[in-house]
Order: C-alpha cells, then structure tokens, then sequence
C-alpha cells in the first residue's frame, strides 16, 4: 500500500468520507462499485418476487400497498445504480453483468412467493433484516451512498408497517390464514438466518477495513433476532429452530445456518434463480428499442 | 344519484380498475427504471380512481368499494375491451394510455357538469390527476410518434375505443380468476 | 442526460441536494423527479439541473492563513477576562 493509500485508509476509518470527485485507491473503488452494485441488483431481483401478487392483492387498500412498495424498490435499485455509475461502471453494464449471471444478488430473491402469507412475512421481516443492514450504510465512509440510505430507510420503513398489518390482519383472521403466516415463516427463516452473512471477523472483512459497512455480519444477525424474535413468538408464531434461544448475556444462540445453502444460492442455484434471471433478460430484450428511441437525444 | 347517473360512474370506475390492473403488470419490468416509477404511480392512480368512484356507488347501493371492485362475476363489468388487453409491448401500452386518456377527458370533462355536487366534486379531483397522466401519455406520444410499430398499435387499438361494453375478451375472464384468486380462497367477508 | 435534483422539504428551507437521475430531456426530467422525489408528498419543491449546468468549486487556498473574517481569527475570552478585572478593580476603588 502506497503513503497515500495507507493515509487514506487512516482517514476512512477514523470517521472520514469521500467525494465521487475525490481521490481514492483503486481498491476502494472496486471494492464500492462490488458491493454497492450487488444492493443495486438486489432491489431490482427482490421486486420480482412480490411482483407476482401484484395482480393478486385481495382488496383495494393492499393492491395500492403493494404497488407502492415494489415502485419503491425499483427507485432504490435506480438511486443505486445512479451511484455505482458516478464511480465509473455504467448502469447497462450492470445490468448485463446481473442478466448473465456474473453479478450476484441476495439469497432472499432467490426463492419463491407461494402465497399470500408470503407476501405479508417478505414485508415484514425481509424488509426488517435489510433495514438493519440499511441502517448501518448510513455511516458509510463513501459519503454519496450514505445519503442516499436516508431516502431508501425512510422508505423501507413504510414497507414493514405495510407487512406488520398483513401479518397481523391474517393472524386475526381464519384459521387457514393464520396458517399461511406459520407456513411462510418457516419457509423463510433458514434464507433469513443466511441473509446477514457468515460469521467472518469484522477486520477480516475488506468492506469493514475500508469502512464501507459498519457493522459485521453477526452484530447485524444478532439485532435481527433480538428485534423481531419476540415479536414473532408475541403472535403466537413459531420459529422452526428448536435451539433457538437468547443467552442471560444478551446473545442469541441458533442453529448454525446452512451456509453452503447460500453459496449456492447466491451463484444462481436458488430454486427460483434462473427463472427470475429469465424474466429479466426476456423484459430487456424485449424493450431496448424503446431505450435506444428514448435515449437517442440524450446521447 | 338515479340508476343511469351510478351505472355511468361504474362503467368508469371498471375502466380504471382494470387499466390500472393491467398498467402495474408493468411494475418491476417497464423499460427504463425511472419510467417504472413512474407507470406505477399512473397505475396506483387509477385504482384510487376506481376504489372512489366505487366508494361513491358503494355508498347508494349499500355495499363496499372492494365487494364491487372483486365480488361480482367477470361478465358483470362494465369495462371497455381496450382495457382488458394484456399488453406486454410498450409500444402498445403507451397507445393505450393514450388513447384511454383522452376519451377519459372527454367524459370527465362531462362528469364535471354534473348537477350532483358530491359526483361533480370527484370528477374534478380525478381531473386534476389525470391531467399528469395526459402529460405523460403526450410525452411518449412526442417521443415514439415516428415509429412504425407505435402507429401501427395505435391503428390497432383505436376502434375498440367504440367496441361497447357488453362484450368481454377472454383476457378479462384470465384477469378476473387471478385478481380474485386470494380473495376467493377464504368465506366471504373475510378480512384481509 | 443525467440531472441533479434539489428538494424543498417544507416553504422557507434551503433546498438540499437529493439525488440524481437520467432522463431523455427536461419533459421527462421533470416527471421523474416529481416521482422520485415527491410521490408521497414530502417535498415542497424541487430544482431539477442538468448536472453539466452545474459549476463545481472544491478549493480554497488561504496560504497566509487570514483569518480575520472568520470565527478562529478572534480569541475574546482573553481579553473579556482582562478587562472584566479592570472594570472589577475600578469599582472596588470608587467604593472605597
């Protein structure tokens, strides 16, 4: 590491932020185009899954919810491109990198929505472990990314009260819709545990080291658990782990997660990965007309 | 309100249910991100048209808003065809838009008129809505008016603006089984 | 063309700088920040720029450190001090 990088690196990690304009090593910036792509991509694949129930939504109120909360995933996966862009990697490029495969999303988007349980739980505690991830981007030390969180946060928040109030209706609903929350729940708890990340020491992980995120994977897990396993055990849910339990010193213990489940469903072998990388490359493919009309001018 | 006056208004309010409908197919595959933003709002608009304009009706009829938007049989919609077609091209969609926009101004221009102060009230409120929505569909217009496949849909689509509202495509039937699917799957007057 | 967007939060505050987007020409421009930035009410206004409008200035030297129209060039505590004491002192005579 050069005089100026190892300066710069001081700098970050005591606090400090950077400018798109401002001088960086080139590590830093491929480090934050890598990651910062990756929750690009993740906003636009995560609009798919609930996308679906779209066309389902089963009163008025919840059509325009859901609507609303996949409209705003898709402007947060643009706000992230806009700045992965700035730092140098066109949006088309990223877009082809996610189509083929090359670029990577997160394991939660992998998977299918198979009711409408599902739709309340995503809402819900989906939306409650990437909000805690989130959050930790607020101090991130590339300073464009930082202040865009704040749009992103305040408006994931809306999601999860819209996921609360499907989960709670259902719950005080019938017995067959109580059922599909308990289902999805358990659908989704292993990709939930997996979401955060396998336990690696925060000054191992390069994108701690430059300060790009805050906070290492297990803190973030554990403020999950710690957050929402009472609120799910308070309904009357259950949590499929039977070791699941927090300790007298605060921490969360639980079942080792499946961590060779993720790696694989990460590299696109999730078991609805490459439909949904279809759907994807179909609606491009089948739109790049009217971007090269529309684009024209701009040019 | 007399019969003709709420049968009028539910003829509008089923256009705009399943224009809307079908407009947030579009939500998470339009062309350009910022246009999928911005198709979604058009879409979320034109159901709180309809859940109004049902509200409205609702209201004389002693039922809900939802019950009218879900519960009746596909062939008791008042829609036109236009808006039934599942229409995954742009090119066509936007014909769509802008075609439906403009015969909506039309008829909300009248609906303002109304001597009932409550259905004169809405129409302009709906009015100043669409008002975005026309600027919209006049933008894309602008923008793809030299392409052949634009002309060409609109071409395509313009008669069915006067195709009548007593015949349905299949398509409506298709939308109908899957936007009432969930809502079917428990008793009536369950909540969700 | 890329377009740099300031928001208004409430009448009477600074507009902040909230983002950007790409859009063909300032028609579109003008919808998509309305989207983006105003769908659920909480702007009062925007300023859509065009980023190439914008004039970017990021130095300022100040080599010989002048700092007399800024808030390190005055230390009056010091000096507060000193003359409290000697108005102090003063009274203390005249009531002698």
């Amino acid at each position: 590491m050069t005089e100026r990088e190892q300066s710069f690196l001081e700098y970050v990690q005591s606090g400090g932020q950077v400018e798109a304009t401002d001088w960086m090593p080139d590590d830093y910036r491929a480090k934050l185009i890598k990651f910062i792509e990756m929750h690009g991509n993740s906003e636009l694949m995560g609009v798919l899954p609930e996308r679906e129930w779209i066309l389902r939504a089963p009163t008025l109120q919840r059509k325009l919810a859901l609507t609303a909360k996949v409209q705003d995933e898709v402007g947060h996966s643009q706000l992230i491109y806009r700045v992965v862009e700035d730092l140098g990697k066109p949006r088309e490029q990223c877009l082809d990198d996610l189509i083929s495969g090359k670029a990577k999303f997160h394991n939660v988007f992998h998977y299918p929505t198979k009711t409408w349980g599902d739709v309340g739980v995503i809402a819900w505690l989906v939306d409650a472990a990437a909000i805690i991830s989130q959050k930790a981007l607020l101090k991130c030390s590339y300073a464009p990314y930082a202040r865009i969180m704040k749009k992103i946060c305040w408006e994931e928040s809306f999601h999860i009260l819209h996921g609360r109030d499907v989960v709670l209706t259902l719950m005080n609903g019938t017995d067959a819709q109580r059922e599909l929350v308990q289902e999805a729940v358990d659908r989704w708890w292993g990709p939930l545990m997996q979401f955060h990340g396998n336990p690696i020491a925060k000054d191992e992980d390069p994108m701690y080291v430059w300060r790009i995120k805050s906070q290492g994977n297990e803190e973030a897990r554990q403020q999950f658990l710690d957050g929402y396993v009472p609120q799910i055990w308070e309904l009357g849910l259950t949590v499929p782990d039977a070791d699941l339990r927090k300790n007298d010193d605060g921490v969360w213990e639980y079942t080792e997660p499946d961590w060779d489940e993720l790696r694989s469903v990460v590299t696109g072998h999730g078991p609805k990965s490459q439909d949904r990388l279809d759907l994807r490359r179909k609606a491009r493919e089948s739109s790049a007309w009217v971007r090269q009309v529309v684009l024209a001018e701009a040019a | 309100m007399n019969e003709s006056e709420a049968r009028s208004l539910l003829e509008i309010a089923d256009d705009e249910l399943i224009l809307g409908w079908r407009d947030s197919e579009w939500t998470g595959i339009a062309p350009l991100l910022e246009e999928d933003v911005a198709f979604s709002s058009i879409a979320q608009n034109e159901i709180g048209h309809a859940r109004a304009l049902y509200e409205l009706v609702a209201g004389e009829q002693g039922t809900t808003a939802d019950e009218l938007a879900f519960d009746r049989a596909p062939e008791e919609y008042r829609c036109t065809r236009l808006v039934e077609l599942r229409l995954l091209d742009w090119e066509k969609t936007i014909a769509r838009h802008y075609l439906y926009e403009q015969a909506d101004a039309a008829r909300l221009e009248q609906l303002k008129q109304s001597d009932d102060a409550e259905i004169a009230g809405l129409a302009a409120k709906i009015d100043r809505e669409e008002a975005y929505h026309r600027m919209h569909a006049q933008m894309w217009f602008d923008r793809l008016k030299d392409e052949p496949r634009f002309t060409a849909a609109l071409d395509e689509l313009r008669p069915l603006l006067d195709a009548g509202r007593d015949e349905h495509s299949p398509e409506l039937a298709e939308l109908w089984v899957e936007m009432t699917m969930v809502r079917r799957s428990q008793p009536a007057g369950t909540a969700w | 063309m890329i377009y740099e967007i300031f928001r208004q939060e409430r009448k009477g505050q600074p507009f902040h700088h909230a983002g950007s987007l790409e859009a063909a020409n300032h028609d579109f421009a003008e919808q998509y920040a309305k989207e983006f930035y105003g769908r659920r009410g909480e702007s009062e206004a925007l300023w859509v720029v065009p980023r190439e409008a914008i004039i970017e200035v990021d130095e300022f030297v100040d080599e010989l450190k002048r700092n007399y129209h800024r808030v390190d060039g005055y230390s009056l505590k010091e000096k507060l001090r000193r003359a409290r004491e000697r108005v102090g002192s003063a009274l203390v005579a005249r009531d002698r």
